[in-house]
């Protein structure tokens, strides 16, 4: 039977009033603008960008300061706008290669050709509060030295000169899109990588840390992290040619990783790779970690049963928005499906008990533990 | 400037400025240049998503990335030139006014104009550009090596 309950409008209007009013908090502070998150918490809205998959930083920002900095609730925020939106069409693959790096860096080539560049980095710092950030001061300024040269060659490009690391094969292939077609099994890596790069940050942390602990063992060296600005260039289709219509920070990652070599391929290196929206290292390392492993039945490796291999189970549970979805749906009234529950429980109860006092008068019980299963 | 001889290079050069430009700047500057011309829309600004897209290896085979916003329109002077303005973001007013000197461009007003909006951006995006790549090049390593002293 399905029963139909109203009720809970005073109740929802009154939550949701009292929400805003705790979402501005003591109205003697001072309020949050947009400008200031997206300029002052700009990592939380790069991680918003990446998640929610969209590229909007004002968005992003308002997205984080609507859901009180609950950074799942504000993806939530964006991927809902994102379905909104008519798609215009797709940009030419970006080119990495061609990026104004604000850092770059490399955990292989000490003297890689345009040096270790360690940009505006947590690296190196003690790690330890500043107090100092709570009082207002002067804005700090950075240091300058000369330019560097508008591109930074890549460095897994001098392990392939020498044929040392497994070559990518070029290809315009037109990829899967997961936003408009239901992901399926196998997936293939652009599918993979697409999942990997808008999911949760903490999940893709953890396969990642799963497989250099030895669950598919895969303890990579950083070939080069770098990130930077690159142009995003789309087809005008009432112009007949490309123009290049704005800019996006993006974090990408290169891992080396040892490979001794199969029947048919000789011992080299492989790659993972990684490449997130905004300043994303900790995601954008992950990812790559997580795409070697996943990349080991096209490399002819042993399935090993780790969950870092596993495609389905990895890309079934990236995504925070499907998950916090279907965990959180469990709070949200289930009144008739416990009731249903409940009777169940009190009639099996019943009915072992009937059955002991009954085999205390020499009668047996076990279909009572059949019925509960 | 006619249509037949409209260098496309130049003016991908243009709508590629315009677009980046911040939309603030381009208004002051716009606003400056004076004399809003007449038009009607072809197409009213609208927003939508573009999808971006990486390459495995930064190379090799294309993945979708995500989306970005975009805003776009087309409109067309008293005149007869169809100006097109592409421009991240969701800033229509932003798209308008791309759209607008790109349409102007095509006319006896793209001297005045080149002079006095499409320079002085160009000139504040290379500083912006060159101010970030000054404080990267600060942060690179000198490395450097100990004498151990051995003979």
């Amino acid at each position: 039977m399905y029963v139909a309950v109203k009720g809970g409008e005073r109740a929802i209007d009154n939550a949701h009033a009292w929400l805003a009013e705790e979402r501005r908090g003591d109205p003697g502070v001072g309020e949050l603008t947009v400008p200031q998150i997206r300029e002052q918490l700009s990592l939380a809205v790069n991680r918003v960008m990446a998640e929610g998959s969209l590229y909007d930083p004002d968005l992003a920002a308002l997205a984080i300061k609507q859901a009180r900095g609950d950074m799942i609730e504000a993806i939530f925020l964006i991927r809902a706008y994102r379905t909104t939106l008519p798609r215009i069409g797709h940009a030419k693959p970006v080119d990495t290669g061609a990026m104004a790096c604000d850092r770059r860096i490399s955990a292989t080539f000490k003297d890689v050709p345009g040096g270790q560049v360690l940009g505006p980095t947590f690296d190196y710092t003690h790690r330890l509060i500043d107090f100092a950030l709570a009082a207002e001061g002067e804005a700090p300024r950075s240091e300058q030295a000369d330019p560097l040269p508008g591109t930074m060659p890549r460095v897994t490009e001098y392990l392939n000169l020498d044929g040392l690391i497994q070559p990518e094969a070029p290809s315009d292939d037109t990829p899967p899109d997961m936003t408009r077609q239901p992901m399926e099994f196998p997936a293939g890596r652009s599918l993979r990588l697409q999942a990997l790069t808008r999911g949760d940050e903490g999940f893709v942390l953890g396969m990642a840390y799963s497989t250099q602990r030895g669950y598919a063992k895969n303890h990579p060296f950083v070939g080069e992290l770098r990130i930077g600005t690159v142009a995003v260039e789309i087809d005008i289709p009432e112009l007949g040619f490309a123009v290049e219509i704005g800019e996006v920070v993006l974090t990408e990652c290169e891992t080396v990783n040892q490979f001794t070599g199969s029947k048919t391929e000789p011992a080299q290196f492989t790659r993972g790779y990684g490449l997130v929206f905004g300043q994303s290292e900790r995601k954008a390392i992950s990812m790559a970690l997580v795409d070697r492993a996943l990349r080991w039945a096209e490399l002819g490796e042993d399935n090993l049963g780790a969950p870092a291999q596993d495609e389905e189970f990895v890309l079934s549970h990236a995504d925070n928005i499907q998950a916090t979805g279907f965990l959180e749906h469990i709070k949200l009234p289930h009144y008739v499906d416990f009731q249903s529950e409940l009777e169940l429980v009190r009639r099996l109860r019943a009915e072992a008990q009937q059955a002991g006092t009954s085999a205390e008068s020499g009668g047996t019980a076990p279909q009572s533990v059949e019925a509960a299963e | 400037m006619t249509g037949t001889t409209l260098d496309i290079e130049a003016r991908k050069g243009w709508m590629s400025l315009l677009a980046k430009a911040p939309p603030a700047r381009l208004a002051s500057l716009f606003e400056e240049a004076g004399a809003r011309p007449g038009f009607t829309w072809l197409r009213p600004p609208e927003v939508g998503g573009v999808m971006l897209r990486g390459r495995m290896g930064g190379t090799g085979a294309p993945f979708n990335m995500g989306e970005m916003t975009v805003t776009r329109c087309a409109l067309k002077l008293a005149t007869g030139e169809v100006g097109h303005g592409y421009v991240q973001g969701r800033d229509r007013a932003h798209a308008e006014r791309a759209a607008l000197v790109d349409a102007l461009m095509q006319t006896g007003r793209a001297d005045e104009l080149r002079a006095t909006v499409l320079a002085p951006l160009e000139a504040e995006a290379l500083v912006a550009r060159t101010s970030r790549a000054a404080k990267a090049a600060a942060t690179r390593v000198d490395f450097f090596t100990m004498v151990r002293g051995e003979d």
